[in-house]
């Protein structure tokens, strides 16, 4: 049995530990917002929080998040009532077209925030790779700079 | 299945009804069945009214990121003229009767979206419904006070009448304007000087769903006794599953069924890409692990020996002979010897794969009675039709619900997916949930045809173009179309009313099928991605060749406003005075024949697709063989906008999606098996790719909407190449770039 939080629930599962995280979170656990994109952990489509700490989850086994806790999609608004930052700010720019990229655009760029917090055109550049196959970067980039604004005025 | 070219449209009229729906609402749409004889006209809905003033649009085409769910309700808005924040949209089902004439729409028109055309078929019909039910409202409220109707008017969401200093919200007229006869003619609609909804900004409406990971895609169906389903797929093109051993597949823990699925034979008509073999199970994982441990003999393919290599090489043997003259105005050879200067190059454009995020997928449940399918596609009638075909029942005992989906660009026109779901169910009696994986998706996908265009220009000795040739070996969309005679295969390939005809007196177009074993399909603007590169890259090639502005010759052979005939999709005219303004607005906003430093470039290119006008100018700067996307000026003259900032959105889409396939994507065969099978070898481009010097503008014209999601990508990439020569003096006839700039 391995054991886990989602989304601060606990979790037990028992099903077979080579397992995917993702399968995991989208068959057994029926949280469909993570979405599975390549397997291969190249597009980002599957980017989850592990400890805070953003991970590609269609390329690691469930075995490997003992005792860890996972934040989705789902699981990163304070409320049901009230959005992140990043969430808001991607709402003010307007930024999905077919939106199935963009939990994970989401989850990557709370990541880069907590690491960057003010990150400059480079910075992204550098390290958002997410992929989104209606190119919606313009407004991404666009989205990250307003959440980091949104996120230092929560802050100050 | 439908092409995005084969569209029905609706061709006559069909008066709105009323109805009351659910807990005493109004509800506006089309009787299903217009027949003396049937009493219960069975309402196909666009509208329900509810007594708290609410309003539910009923969306009844799908949803593939090109945003009908914000633009259709924006057009109901209007002329009901209710508040935006009163609008909620509601997904339909497809709906299909059969009735004494045969299968109808149920709701007034062809549930589908490609060829641009989402918006445009619902322009009339669900403005025309807003503005009946608006109507209607009206007469109801002058019933009750005991007026003319033409003593009132209407303000968001309540009936005024000014002499009787009256305001009657519409939630209180429901009851009474269902209870009103049917109109007998169409309510006028407002001219486009009183809009207050269409041409504004309206955030797309299930965003908020999409970012808290609500909204629903084709994958995450969910059902009673819902199993997964995958299949193993042949490696090699068209190969056969000759026999299979499933006992390690069937003793991994979940799966609960092997099956074969049956593909079509060779050079048959698709209705799924290939044979193969499909494991059932409790979860997709342990599907996956039972298909890895599946030990499965193929029959050797007769596309076994298919490669890249040999498409080239057949394709520069042909263009070698004499093919098929499919167009031939005025006298091209005569014009081409009599010329002062003669033009020729070749270029290549590549196989390429939709590769949309969300791998296929579909949810189907068959039994003896019925089909319940459920997902993400562009065409829910293919969709029904394959199951049809698949299980034997009437079209109407399919149900086909569409989910929200993870992108279209043409691949979801085919329903092979859907297909092959019911096979499963069919055959093992499982409600499943079929899903690819990218690999499979990548494999077998309907490959934008890779081509080998030869153009020929002949100029007089004033440098003015006299003669054109378009001369194409390629593998045709067309290839196993049913009913689909040869001859024919050139007509997805080229459209013969493109420009430069009718600008120019002599064209000549000529055509030579490939047939490499690769299927192939529809792929975001189809065939304009091809023609517009090589057409706009030979412009180029031929002002500089012939000492001419590249700017300057365009302008010359677009020439003024004016509506010429143009009978292919988009028809029926072609204005290349559109064309004109568009590209010589980019040039002028990007600073084109400004100096710039050693190294960089300024290039442009604009092109016609499906009804709308695009263009774009673009500076790059190349180093080192490095290559860097500095601007990006693109521009779209769409008619009238109805949702700029969702023209906006698709004009930035599709300008990275043309330049992402232009910089590094290519489809290539190899011993008759795809060579590519995910993201780290088809590799889309991500954020760093482009530049934050990224503008786009919408250029009004008049009063119509054309489509949008197309018309933005095909000048991207010969933009881009144009920059580069204009940066470095390196041509670029082939794509993708790749490294061609490297040493």
């Amino acid at each position: 049995m391995i054991s886990f939080t989602i989304n601060s629930e606990d979790v037990a599962y028992e099903g077979d530990a080579s397992t995917p995280l993702l399968w995991v979170i989208r068959d057994h656990l029926d949280l469909k917002g993570t979405k599975f994109g390549c397997g291969i952990g190249q597009c980002g489509a599957c980017t989850i929080h592990i400890d805070g700490v953003a991970q590609r989850s269609c390329v690691l086994p469930v075995a490997a998040i003992e005792g860890r806790a996972i934040t989705t999609i789902e699981g990163l608004a304070p409320s049901h009532d009230e959005l992140h930052p990043v969430q808001q700010a991607w709402l003010e720019h307007d930024v999905p077209q077919c939106g199935y990229c963009q939990a994970g655009q989401i989850m990557a760029t709370v990541d880069l925030l907590n690491r960057i917090p003010d990150p400059t055109d480079a910075d992204i550049d550098a390290n958002h790779t997410n992929v989104c196959r209606c190119g919606t970067y313009v407004r991404i980039r666009k989205a990250i700079h307003r959440a980091a604004e949104l996120t230092s005025g929560e802050e100050s | 299945m439908s092409s995005a070219l084969d569209m029905p449209r609706v061709t006559r009229r069909q008066f709105l009804i009323l109805g009351a729906g659910a807990a005493g609402s109004l509800v506006v749409g089309l009787p299903a069945f217009a027949y003396e004889d049937e009493g219960d006209r069975m309402l196909g809905w666009f509208i329900q009214i509810n007594p708290d003033g609410s309003v539910i649009v009923g969306n009844k085409d799908p949803e593939i990121g090109q945003g009908l769910r914000t633009a259709v309700p924006m057009l109901v808005a209007e002329e009901l003229d209710v508040d935006w924040q009163n609008i909620r949209f509601e997904q339909m089902e497809l709906g299909l009767l059969q009735t004494p004439d045969g299968l109808r729409w149920k709701y007034g028109g062809s549930q589908g979206v490609g060829g641009s055309t989402g918006l445009t078929k619902n322009w009339d019909l669900m403005r025309q419904a807003g503005a009946d039910a608006r109507r209607q409202l009206i007469r109801a409220a002058a019933a009750r006070l005991g007026v003319d109707e033409s003593e009132c008017d209407t303000r968001p969401g309540a009936v005024v009448c000014e002499s009787r200093n009256a305001v009657i919200p519409y939630g209180e007229l429901v009851v009474d304007a269902a209870a009103l006869p049917a109109p007998e003619d169409a309510a006028p609609l407002r001219s486009i000087a009183d809009h207050r909804i269409i041409g504004t900004h309206r955030d797309t409406m299930d965003a908020r769903d999409i970012v808290t990971g609500k909204a629903r895609y084709g994958i995450d169906t969910v059902q009673p006794d819902m199993r997964y389903a995958v299949i193993a797929r042949a490696p090699v093109l068209n190969a056969r599953v000759r026999s299979f051993d499933d006992t390690a597949a069937r003793a991994v823990d979940g799966v609960v069924d092997v099956i074969r699925v049956d593909g079509p034979e060779v050079g048959e008509p698709y209705l799924i890409l290939a044979s193969g073999v499909a494991v059932i199970a409790t979860s997709t994982w342990a599907a996956m692990k039972g298909r890895d441990a599946l030990e499965i003999e193929w029959d050797e393919s007769p596309n076994a020996s298919d490669s890249s290599e040999r498409f080239w090489r057949e394709n520069d043997e042909m263009l070698g002979a004499d093919g098929q003259i499919v167009l031939d105005d005025g006298d091209f050879d005569s014009a081409m010897s009599s010329a002062a200067t003669t033009v020729t190059h070749r270029y290549r454009v590549p196989f390429v794969s939709h590769a949309p995020l969300e791998v296929q997928n579909c949810y189907a449940y068959v039994t003896e009675n019925d089909c319940h399918v459920i997902a993400p596609t562009q065409q829910p009638g293919g969709a029904a039709r394959a199951a049809s075909t698949v299980t034997g029942l009437p079209m109407e005992s399919i149900r086909v619900e569409m989910t929200r989906v993870g992108g279209g660009f043409g691949r979801r026109l085919s329903n092979d997916y859907a297909a092959e779901a019911c096979m499963i169910s069919r055959d093992t009696g499982w409600p499943i949930q079929l899903v690819w994986s990218r690999e499979d998706d990548m494999r077998n996908d309907f490959y934008r045809p890779g081509g080998t265009h030869e153009m020929h220009a002949g100029l007089d000795a004033d440098g003015r173009v006299t003669a054109w040739a378009q001369r194409l070996a390629s593998g045709s969309k067309y290839y196993r179309r049913p009913n689909m005679p040869d001859e024919n295969l050139y007509s997805a390939e080229l459209y013969v009313d493109d420009f430069p005809r009718r600008c120019l007196d002599n064209v000549r177009m000529e055509y030579f099928h490939n047939a490499i074993g690769l299927p192939r399909g529809s792929w975001r603007a189809p065939a304009h991605t091809a023609n517009a590169f090589v057409i706009q890259s030979f412009i180029d090639e031929i002002a500089h060749e012939t000492g001419q502005d590249p700017l300057q010759l365009r302008l010359d052979m677009y020439g003024e406003p004016r509506e010429l005939e143009y009978s292919g999709h988009g028809g029926p005219t072609f204005n290349p005075g559109r064309l004109a303004r568009l590209i010589q607005f980019v040039a002028e906003q990007i600073g084109y024949g400004k100096d710039l430093p050693e190294g960089s470039g300024i290039g442009i290119a604009t092109h016609f697709t499906f009804g709308g006008y695009g263009a774009h100018a673009m500076e790059v700067s190349v180093a080192d063989g490095k290559l860097q996307i500095e601007r990006i000026v693109a521009a779209i003259d769409c008619g009238l906008a109805v949702h700029p900032n969702g023209v906006h959105a698709q004009l930035q889409g599709g300008t990275i999606d043309g330049l992402s396939t232009a910089l590094g994507l290519e489809i290539t065969v190899k011993d008759g098996q795809v060579q590519q099978g995910n993201f780290d070898d088809y590799p889309l481009a991500t954020i760093a790719a482009f530049p934050t010097r990224f503008e786009t503008h919408i250029l009004p014209w008049d009063d119509v909407p054309t489509g949008v999601g197309e018309i933005t990508i095909p000048s991207a990439a010969p933009a881009l190449t144009n920059a580069i020569f204009a940066a470095t003096g390196k041509r670029i006839r082939e794509l993708p770039i790749g490294d061609q700039l490297a040493g």
